[in-house]
């Protein structure tokens, strides 16, 4: 019985660890399919995360927090739409701007407004997202397989584990059944066929960004107000790149991408589970080893075993309507 | 007394310095197929992508059906009932046929009954004007043919009734031209108004029933088209009397010089796009490959320049092998046996479009006497040197020292021909000499082709138009799906009997 309920922690924190990274693969599948490159994911997840914190500690309601969270990240994905899109500049520059902005501003305004650089008071109880438990678990749980499914894997999570999930199905119809989503493939494939469509290819790729912005926030919100009670410096510690990396991986479709999240989420579950246990031949594995597995994971991946990754035709590239 | 349904009056549209629409003022009458002729640069897509709302005017007014309209996007001319077929087609390469038609005039937010009502719409438009399209394909699976009918559709579906065409034929084969302009002459039986924009005179003549001509931006002249010629035509285009043909003299062949034996090469995706070649070319000789556009001729050059790998097999260049899988020569290298090359792609590979004209001039011999001593340029030796050739070559403006894409593309041309021709090559290769490059400037190609023909030099020219191979050419081999299918002495060949073999069925 104890190697069920292990596989069951096992995918619980996987499903857990995965949930940042879906919304921002889900993030970065609007603003890539709409042919802006978004590295800012990182960045945006990273302020989400602070602004959630700082919103929920000083207004005492962690959906505030979230709401401001989704506020701000909006208004950096028009800050990179201004940029990138408007005034043409190159789309990777201005993710990196965003990106270093963001580390220093956040331990900036730490600093200034609580004392700690890099740090925000923990939120208490009334501040922070709490685990739901779903009706039943308790009494469920002594069923066998179905009782360990229902209350050790499905129940006792954060409310943002259960949208990010929620999200996939939503982004896969919004973008292939939807004439949004249809619009949004093109723009990032032939901006000049929408164009000719008599579709605002600008307009088209903002709202693309809007959406990214809402996602992404979500991501954030759920370190700094839902697993941890605080915002700590550089939180976000390069998941906006790994989910990046799925979202590439998974060829900018949101089912693949999920697949290619709970890929990395379960690495980055496994390692947790590893350190310090003796394995049977090899012994005790190298914390440091086991840390780097996700990472080992994506190169590993990307390098070799995609294949091809084909990326929206257009991506990269400002549309320049007069020659 | 039949009424305009199009009305342009005093168009002006600048672009930076360049004003490349003066003061246009155009009549298009319903149900006619009306021309607009012009040199590339003249203007013409301007002003239709005014037409079509993608670019808005500086100043003027337009009139549809004699009521003045806003055109502030393609939107606002798609419902006035313009449509437009452009030079290059507007598809989303992965995406049906279907949805690149509906893409922006949907007609529901959510997928449903709209869709499966614009497909039985749209299956009718097909089965009306016998087109003969499968809804469901891909783009991308389509041949180029095929893909303008989709476009042609697709401004149908979208309630066209004046349907601009921009260059339509470049891409064709001779039997996809005739196959489009039964579609169109039957468009204009049902009423539909035709604007044909082009710079081939000869379709001019066989569809348009009125045609105008532009120049530099202007309106240089409207005529019914069955009171001119293609002779007055051109002179109005470029404004000055025009040889159409080239004058050639009797070939005075010489030995073999250059060859190529079972030559396979593969394209960057790995894909071979050469595939068992054989030729050989003749000092005095030009051999022309004919060819729709992707059928392995930019492989083949490339090949052939020593810029891309060779698979198998080898070539031959006075008798000695320079190239084959394990070994081969690269370009410089070959430059110094007598090798010159003019590439398909003038602006990504022929020249450095940033640099100056007189640096792209002599870029391949910057380093050679007199051009430069002991590793320093020698700006005086170039820049007389350039002031001579730019001459000699006509290139206009007279400037070394303006930036190389401020050039026309036939000035660019001329650039980058002197500097090949310069050291009187043995050999030369040269790809789509005269694409995008205006009348005037294709005859002075076209002569200094002739000119190295009769010095001694073995020519390979690959071009995609038909009448440039039929003009120049000794000999003509075509090519197909990357294989010879056909060699032919250039005597009383037609292009209907070349179109055949380039579309692969004969």
């Amino acid at each position: 019985m104890e190697f069920l309920s292990d596989i069951a922690s096992l995918i619980n924190s996987t499903l857990r660890i995965s949930t940042p990274l879906v919304f921002a693969a889900m993030a970065g599948i609007f603003a890539e399919r709409s042919g802006v490159i978004d590295f800012s994911l990182e960045g945006k997840m990273l302020m989400a995360a602070f602004v959630a914190a700082v919103g929920s500690y000083y207004l005492g309601n962690p959906w505030l927090g979230l709401l401001l969270a989704i506020i701000v990240c909006v208004c950096l994905s028009m800050l990179h739409g201004f940029a990138s899109v408007t005034h043409k500049g190159d789309q990777v520059v201005s993710c990196v701007a965003i990106n270093i902005l963001i580390i220093g501003l956040t331990t900036a305004l730490a600093a200034a407004w609580f004392g700690q650089a890099g740090l925000t008071p923990t939120l208490n109880e009334d501040q922070r997202f709490l685990e739901i438990h779903l009706p039943f678990a308790d009494a469920l749980r002594d069923i066998p397989f179905i009782g360990t499914l229902y209350s050790d894997i499905l129940s006792g999570h954060y409310v943002f584990v259960y949208l990010a999930y929620l999200s996939v199905p939503l982004v896969f119809w919004i973008v292939f059944k939807t004439s949004f989503g249809l619009r949004l493939r093109a723009v990032g494939e032939n901006p000049s066929a929408v164009d000719t469509a008599g579709i605002n290819v600008f307009t088209m790729r903002y709202k693309a960004l809007a959406i990214n912005g809402v996602l992404i926030a979500f991501a954030g919100a759920h370190l700094s107000t839902a697993v941890n009670a605080n915002f700590f410096r550089e939180m976000s510690a390069g998941r906006g790149y790994l989910a990046l990396a799925a979202m590439i991986f998974g060829k900018w479709h949101p089912k693949t991408a999920l697949i290619a999240c709970l890929l990395f989420g379960f690495t980055d579950a496994l390692q947790i589970r590893l350190q310090g246990v003796e394995l049977p031949a090899i012994g005790e594995i190298p914390v440091q080893l086991i840390q780097a597995l996700p990472y080992i994971l994506t190169v590993v991946l990307l390098a070799g075993f995609v294949g091809k990754a084909i990326a929206p035709n257009a991506i990269g590239q400002p549309y320049i309507k007069e020659r | 007394m039949v009424s305009p349904i199009l009305e342009l009056t005093d168009i002006n549209k600048s672009f930076g310095h360049v004003h490349a629409n003066k003061n246009i003022n155009l009549k298009i009458n319903k149900g006619t197929i009306h021309g607009i002729i012009g040199e590339n640069g003249a203007g013409k897509s301007t002003l239709m992508s005014i037409v079509f709302g993608l670019y808005q005017a500086n100043s003027g007014s337009i009139k549809i059906n004699g009521k003045e309209i806003n055109l502030r996007s393609p939107r606002d001319s798609i419902i006035n009932g313009i449509g437009m077929v452009h030079q290059h087609f507007m598809l989303v390469e992965n995406f049906t046929v279907l949805e690149n038609i509906i893409l922006g005039f949907e007609g529901e937010t959510v997928f449903g009954e709209k869709l499966q009502k614009a497909k039985e719409d749209l299956e009718k438009l097909c089965q009306t004007y016998n087109f003969n399209i499968d809804l469901d394909a891909t783009i991308s699976d389509l041949s180029v043919g095929f893909r303008q009918r989709v476009e042609i559709l697709k401004s149908l579906y979208r309630g066209a009734e004046i349907l601009i065409l921009d260059e339509p034929t470049g891409v064709l084969t001779p039997q996809e031209v005739d196959e489009l302009f039964k579609i169109l002459r039957s468009l204009k039986d049902e009423g539909k108004t035709i604007v044909l924009i082009t710079h081939k005179l000869i379709e001019i003549m066989d569809l348009t029933s009125e045609v105008s001509v532009m120049r530099q931006g202007e309106m240089v002249g409207h005529t019914k088209t069955e009171d001119t010629s293609k002779e007055q035509l051109a002179e109005m285009m470029v404004g000055r009397s025009v040889l159409l043909r080239v004058d050639k003299k009797d070939i005075k062949k010489g030995e073999t010089i250059f060859k190529v034996n079972n030559l396979s090469v593969k394209n960057d995706l790995d894909v071979t796009r050469v595939k068992d070649v054989n030729l050989e070319i003749c000092s005095g000789e030009i051999l022309g490959i004919a060819g729709v556009t992707g059928n392995g001729q930019t492989e083949l050059l490339e090949a052939l320049s020593g810029i891309r790998k060779v698979e198998s097999g080898s070539i031959e260049l006075f008798g000695e092998k320079i190239s084959d899988q394990n070994n081969f020569l690269n370009p410089r290298m070959l430059k110094e046996k007598g090798l010159a090359h003019v590439p398909e792609d003038r602006q990504r590979m022929g020249l450095i479009s940033d640099f100056k004209a007189h640096e792209n001039l002599i870029f391949g011999y910057h380093d050679q006497e007199p051009y430069s001593k002991s590793a320093i340029l020698n700006n005086k030796e170039i820049t007389e040197y350039s002031n001579k050739v730019m001459q000699e070559y006509d290139v206009r403006p007279n400037s070394p020292n303006l930036i190389t894409s401020n050039f026309s593309g036939g000035n660019q041309q001329k650039i980058i021909l002197s500097r090949e021709l310069n050291e009187n090559p043995k050999v030369l290769l040269v790809g789509q000499p005269t694409r995008g490059v205006d009348i005037g400037a294709i005859e002075f190609i076209h002569q200094r082709l002739i000119d190295m023909r009769d010095k001694g030099a073995a020519i390979l020219l690959a071009s995609v138009e038909l009448d440039e191979i039929l003009s120049l050419s000794d000999r003509i081999i075509v090519m197909f799906d990357g294989k010879i299918v056909g060699e032919k002495e250039n005597k009383n060949v037609t292009d209907r009997e070349l179109g055949l073999l380039m579309a692969g069925v004969a």
